[in-house]
């Protein structure tokens, strides 16, 4: 028997994946935030998780000004905010469900136990003393997913459009959480030195997994070019865009070689120009020419990408592939 | 005190599927060796299983979907190695008649001809197909899946109350029930010769694969689900993941020069079998209601021109009709040669003057149902129904006979059963799964439902319904 997977499951799996990775950056996000932003400019870190998801109009509408309990609330159990958790894991779900005859039992289980048990979160759970254990568990659930895909989903196309989902995610969340966070804390950049300069530099990397791995590169000193250039062009830390547009790269060639498909090329073109970039550049010459400008034509190229890879394999043409990007986002 | 499972039980009157059943014997035994706090224990754990394994349906209510769970009870029900063979032969005829019946209205209609069932019962049925007229089916199956509705009256008897022969479901259920009890109850069944029922998939797939349009070589098969807000999508899944074939919706597919083709990563790709659970109504928008989004245009092209095979086959609708139905007895002496071994529950065709005259005689003790195309509506329960709701009833018999039945009240056997931590006698039936290619198989058991309210005949997963795990056992 010919393999053979229906576009329609090459789509929800691609956005299963893409949807769990999602969440827990946001978790990363919220939690660093919360444990990192007890000071003087807790508001404005707070309103920065507000920018960072485009969401700063549609908060501002039902809420005041962005504080630590309305943002963790509107984005962590609030269901009629399409980009709290609590809505990323029910797409989650609803694409699990969807492919439950592809996908094993315990990847369905898991997500449907998860998605269940933050329907049930009240907002006991939401008090300052509770949110790092509720953070904590909501990242464990999502790299629980992880780690069950990979011991139980079968090797076949299923599982390279999964991960193709997971890396192009990846890389956008690390792209919008080093736009805003730079832009934040550029100017202080005068301080550099004093202790709550260094405490946001490693906030961010933590918020990122990352701060070890800087910290045994660069042991000696914490400057906003370093911690840039490591989150953007380190090629050995998993988070970092780069790493994740080379997988994103790997990953299609290997399924359009193994899998026998031969669409896709536009997509693969897509993605040499972008690794091209990222190969080329070091972050001084980013920097001096705009750090948010290239961040931003970072993320117009990983959409250019889903894009491509949404007419090649999953049945979108190209005005429908417009319209789900832009809904996904 | 800790009472056990079956201490106190007392099933009132009725014939008690554990208490009357040869084959229980080892059953009972283990059973009175467990309490009923054990019992509930472990029922809360395989019911919270069942819950994390999604495997419910959906229901709706405020415009919002909830996933509900089959209740489940763990008290086994158990059939005897004797009971299940009656039962596999009584089924395999019918099946086998159904066929037969299916084959000869969609082509030369000697059973019209012959005068055993009124024409227009068969033709001016909303679910016959005048599209199948002069298909030719492989083997002649039209009915690959079929779930036989039986109950049991208070002397055991087994009777059909019911052909589903469309997209009859609850086999996952059945199959879920057994690996749940395989996990909480392994004292309870281990070494009593239980039947396995693990196959299914293996069979259902094999059976397509006989139906297959000649020349389709190794036949990709697909399963067609209306789609994930489907009450019965859990069940599409485990049948898709059972037989391991691709679940595509309507939109997966599509219809060139009379071929079926699905959408993959890597283009269009050929499909010879659909097992849809689909209505025919929604199947085709071409050759069926217009404005279906459900189904593939063209579908009926490809199926007439031979390209492709559908279980069930379109238009078998028209067998599991009531009013058929009462004519099933004289269908299988028609085709067959042979009485029936299983039984209608006896029902009397009001269109014929005797049994006309036998209702009215004793309408306060019969159900009487109307046989046209508003099948559930009109039902008037003699023994419940009050003296104006008879006399309305014998008026609307009077004026047009032809379009009622009766039946008497079937007393329904009970099981044992946990209600509200105490073990209870609840109302049961039978729906065994026969799947058939080139010949019948059923899968041993069946879905046992059980009416969780007391006192009530409905084991409709909607009104309170739950289900059992059917044992053969030996």
């Amino acid at each position: 028997m010919p393999d053979v997977l229906l576009a329609r499951y090459a789509d929800c799996i691609f956005w299963l994946a893409r949807y769990v990775e999602r969440a827990e950056n946001l978790a990363r996000i919220l939690d660093v935030n919360e444990t990192f932003s007890r000071d003087s400019r807790g508001g404005q870190n707070w309103r920065s998780i507000v920018q960072l998801n485009s969401d700063e109009e549609r908060f501002l509408a039902s809420h005041d000004a962005p504080a630590a309990h309305s943002v963790v609330n509107f984005y962590v159990i609030d269901g009629d905010n399409p980009t709290s958790i609590v809505s990323t894991i029910r797409y989650a779900r609803e694409n699990a469900r969807t492919l439950r005859p592809l996908i094993s039992t315990e990847m369905w289980v898991q997500l449907n136990v998860f998605y269940n048990r933050l329907t049930e979160l009240s907002a006991e759970d939401l008090a300052p003393g509770n949110l790092a254990a509720l953070f904590a568990m909501i990242k464990e659930a999502c790299q629980t997913h992880t780690g069950i895909t990979e011991g139980t989903f079968f090797r076949d196309q299923g599982w390279y459009f999964y991960q193709i989902g997971r890396y192009i995610e990846r890389a956008d969340q690390t792209t919008r959480l080093l736009d805003i966070k730079y832009h934040l804390l550029l100017p202080s950049v005068a301080d550099v030195g004093s202790p709550v300069d260094v405490s946001q530099w490693n906030a961010l990397l933590r918020s990122a997994a990352g701060y070890h791995a800087y910290r045994r590169l660069h042991a000696a000193s914490t400057t906003p070019a370093r911690v840039a250039g490591f989150m953007l062009l380190n090629n050995a830390f998993p988070r970092s865009v780069h790493h994740c547009v080379r997988e994103v790269g790997r990953l299609l060639g290997e399924v359009k070689s193994h899998h026998g498909l031969r669409n896709g090329n536009d997509a693969a073109e897509e993605l040499d120009r972008l690794q091209a970039v990222l190969g080329t550049f070091d972050i001084a010459a980013i920097l001096r020419s705009g750090l948010h400008e290239f961040l931003d034509s970072i993320q117009r190229q990983l959409m250019a990408v889903t894009r491509e890879l949404s007419i090649a394999f999953f049945g979108y043409t190209p005005e429908t592939s417009q319209a789900q990007t832009a809904s996904s986002q | 005190m800790n009472p056990s499972v079956l201490d106190g039980y007392d099933p009132q009157g009725f014939y008690c599927e554990m208490l009357q059943s040869a084959a229980s014997r080892v059953v009972r035994e283990r059973l009175s060796g467990l309490s009923i706090a054990a019992l509930k224990q472990r029922a809360g754990n395989a019911n919270a299983e069942l819950y994390n394994l999604g495997i419910t349906f959906t229901v709706y209510s405020d415009a919002k979907t909830i996933d509900r769970i089959l209740p489940f009870d763990v008290i086994p029900r158990i059939l005897s190695g004797e009971e299940w063979q009656h039962l596999e032969s009584g089924i395999t005829q019918r099946i086998t008649a159904i066929n037969l019946l299916l084959d000869d209205i969609y082509h030369k209609q000697h059973l019209l001809r012959d005068g055993i069932v009124p024409p227009d019962l068969i033709l001016g049925n909303r679910n016959y197909r005048p599209a199948m007229r002069g298909i030719d089916l492989p083997h002649k199956t039209y009915v690959n899946i079929c779930g036989t509705d039986i109950v049991r009256d208070e002397r055991g008897t087994f009777l059909v109350l019911e052909d589903n022969a469309r997209t009859p479901s609850g086999v996952s259920y059945v199959v879920e029930n057994r690996h749940m009890m395989l996990r909480a109850f392994p004292d309870l069944l281990d070494e009593i010769g239980l039947r396995p029922i693990e196959n299914y998939g293996a069979r259902l797939i094999s059976a397509l694969h006989e139906v297959a349009p000649a020349g389709s070589g190794d036949p990709r098969v697909v399963l067609l689900s209306p789609g994930t807000y489907n009450s019965a999508y859990f069940e599409h899944v485990f049948l898709a993941r059972e037989m391991g074939v691709p679940l595509v919706e309507g939109r997966d597919l599509l219809v060139e020069d009379d071929r079926v083709f699905m959408r993959t990563t890597g283009g269009l790709s050929r499909v010879d079998v659909i097992y849809r659970r689909i209505d025919d109504d929604y199947l085709d928008p071409e050759a069926f209601l217009p404005d279906s989004m459900l189904g593939v245009p063209g579908l009926m092209r490809a199926y007439r021109a031979g390209n492709l095979a559908l279980a069930n086959a379109v238009g078998t609708g028209v067998a599991d009709d009531k009013a058929v139905y009462a004519y099933m007895p004289r269908i299988i002496h028609y085709y067959l040669g042979q009485e029936p071994i299983l039984q209608n529950v006896e029902t009397h065709i009001c269109r014929e003057p005797a049994a006309l005259r036998y209702t009215l005689d004793n309408l306060a003790e019969l159900v009487v149902k109307p046989v046209g195309e508003a099948g559930g509506y009109g039902i008037t329960v003699g023994p419940k129904a009050s003296r104006d709701e008879l006399d309305e009833c014998r008026a609307k018999l009077i004026a047009d006979p032809a379009n009622y039945i009766s039946q008497p009240c079937i007393k329904l056997s009970v099981a044992p059963t946990l209600v509200d931590g105490r073990v209870e006698p609840r109302h049961v039936d039978l729906r065994p799964f026969a799947v058939t290619g080139a010949s019948t198989w059923i899968l041993p058991g069946g879905l046992t439902r059980v009416a969780l309210r007391q006192g009530s005949l409905v084991v409709n997963s909607s009104q309170g319904g739950g289900s059992k795990d059917t044992w053969v056992v030996a």
